[in-house]
């Protein structure tokens, strides 16, 4: 690819959700900001080669854009009084007193993630204005016609219009569970690319992992006090660390036991580390996506699965289970126990764990079934939960586990 | 902005002295607060009548137009500055009325 290309594609990365969170805020009018920002870009595209990339081409985009949204604007306001205010709005700093963390973008990824809107709705929105992926990729990350993507996204900016979702950072008593909400959407995004649920995609998407992370360090870049926000991030950086050990060569998920740690990213695992430490020195309690990066943290701290500190991995468990008292964690905490205190302690724990609809819980009975040498149950076990699995690469991880049962 | 809090009930719990009180207390704050436009409740729906004078005369049909479970026996219509006032005020008139609510903005208002 030329420089130019590459430098373009570079400066998409880097200052779509800059240029559409600055207009959006001038203009008052998400859909409009989204509009102008691409066209700003197509026009990049077609003068930088000839003149070069201009030297502040965040500052060159947001210029182009906002004269684009003014002549648009101007053209609907001889039909549209209600625009002519907007117009208006344009040529005036905003009234809203400038917080703590005045930045566009927080705005941008705060509403796009409103907890008025559905989650799909706020998934598909936040990868389109924040994170500058077309409807085309979006569609084919969630395997959906683009069409129908194209709709939700619609839908979305008209109910964002019409019920005045406000463009602003949460005020302080509601921002901790408006936090939450974004970090839920982020987590989403990543775990969509970390166990794809779709059949006829690769099993580990990395684009969308990565898309997660970049969503997700921005993030932080906003809102650096936030520990769990530092949180999701280590834990993401700790899981992605490992996602090519996931996969093996023949398209087998391959479990945390057998991964060849020689080939996982040390960088991405050093920054994790970091992050979960200083988490920890911080003194403050932490929460869930804290307390996930810390477990990870133990798994990714041992050179060989047998070095793994268990005692530490199940007491951050029970951490766990009093922030979260999901079934799921206690799932996950008897994973741990099976290897500090065998599989029919482990089994035991989870056989009253209302999952019956959940892969991961017949995945993990039938494994503690099999090492008790109990073959038929871990059978029945293992096709529970290969009919239940939607990723390729694990059904195949269970398939051959079962086979292997004689 | 105008919304509308619409309170959606499906008919079988009469309301309560307690809840009546509960709203009395949320429409004070609301006239405190410069949020009241009005509200009242509405009589059931098996009183309802569908009108559709898009023809020449017009069509009256006895009851609801939609047939669902559950219907709105009351309402609100509200000022606020956006979409974060207004649902904070409905989930506060969902307290008070006990029930599930709708709310949509009006247009333009």
């Amino acid at each position: 690819m030329s420089d130019i290309g590459s430098a373009i594609i570079r400066v998409h990365r880097e200052e779509w959700a800059r240029v559409v969170a600055t207009l959006a805020r001038r203009i008052g009018d998400l859909g409009i900001a989204e509009e102008m920002a691409a066209e700003a870009f197509a026009v990049a595209v077609e003068r930088w080669p000839d003149e070069g990339v201009p030297p502040n081409p965040g500052a060159w985009l947001t210029t182009t854009a906002h004269r684009k949204a003014i002549d648009r604007l101007r053209r609907e306001s001889r039909r549209d009084e209600l625009h002519r205010e907007a117009l208006m709005r344009s040529d005036t700093p905003s009234p809203e007193p400038l917080g703590a963390i005045d930045d566009d973008r927080l705005r941008l990824v705060f509403t796009c993630c409103h907890p008025a809107l559905a989650m799909e709705t706020r998934i598909a929105l936040t990868l389109r204005m924040v994170g500058g992926l077309t409807v085309a990729e979006i569609a084919r990350a969630f395997l959906v016609q683009e069409t129908a993507m194209g709709q939700r996204i619609t839908r979305a900016k008209a109910k964002i219009k019409a019920a005045r979702i406000p463009y602003r950072v949460p005020s302080r008593e509601d921002l901790p569970a408006r936090v939450t909400g974004v970090l839920a959407v982020l987590y989403l995004i990543f775990n969509e690319g970390y166990l794809t649920s779709g059949p006829g995609t690769e099993a580990v998407r990395g684009d969308l992992t990565a898309e997660a992370v970049r969503l997700t360090r921005l993030v932080r870049e906003l809102l650096p006090g936030d520990g769990e926000v530092a949180g999701l991030l280590a834990l993401m950086l700790l899981i992605e660390a490992r996602r090519t050990a996931r996969v093996s060569a023949s398209g087998e998920l391959v479990g945390l036991h057998e991964q060849d740690r020689g080939s996982w990213d040390r960088a991405l695992i050093a920054e994790g580390h970091a992050l979960v430490r200083a988490r920890l020195a911080s003194g403050e309690a932490p929460g869930r996506y804290q307390i996930m990066a810390a477990i990870n943290a133990v798994h990714t701290d041992a050179p060989d699965v047998r070095d793994t500190c268990w005692n530490q991995v199940v007491a951050l468990y029970d951490q766990l289970a009093r922030v979260d008292p999901s079934p799921i964690v206690r799932l996950n905490r008897a994973i741990a126990l099976a290897e500090l205190d065998g599989p029919q302690v482990a089994l035991a724990e989870i056989e009253a764990l209302p999952l019956d609809g959940y892969h991961a819980f017949h995945a993990t009975r039938a494994d503690l079934l099999r090492r008790l040498g109990r073959g038929g149950e871990a059978r029945d076990a293992y096709e529970r939960a290969i009919a239940l699995a939607g990723n390729t690469a694990e059904r195949a991880h269970l398939a051959r586990r079962r086979d292997q049962l004689g | 902005m105008q919304y509308l809090i619409s309170v959606l009930d499906d008919g079988t719990n009469p309301g309560t002295e307690e809840e009546m009180a509960a709203i009395d207390v949320f429409n004070d704050a609301l006239r405190a607060e410069g949020h009241w436009v009005f509200a009242n409740g509405l009589s059931g729906p098996e009183a309802a009548t569908v009108i559709d004078g898009r023809g020449g005369e017009p069509v009256l049909t006895d009851g609801p137009y939609l047939e669902s479970k559950e219907f709105i026996v009351g309402f609100w219509i509200i000022e606020a500055a956006d979409f974060d006032v207004a649902s904070r005020l409905a989930a506060e008139g969902s307290r008070a009325c006990n029930r599930r609510v709708e709310l949509r903005a009006f247009h333009g208002a």
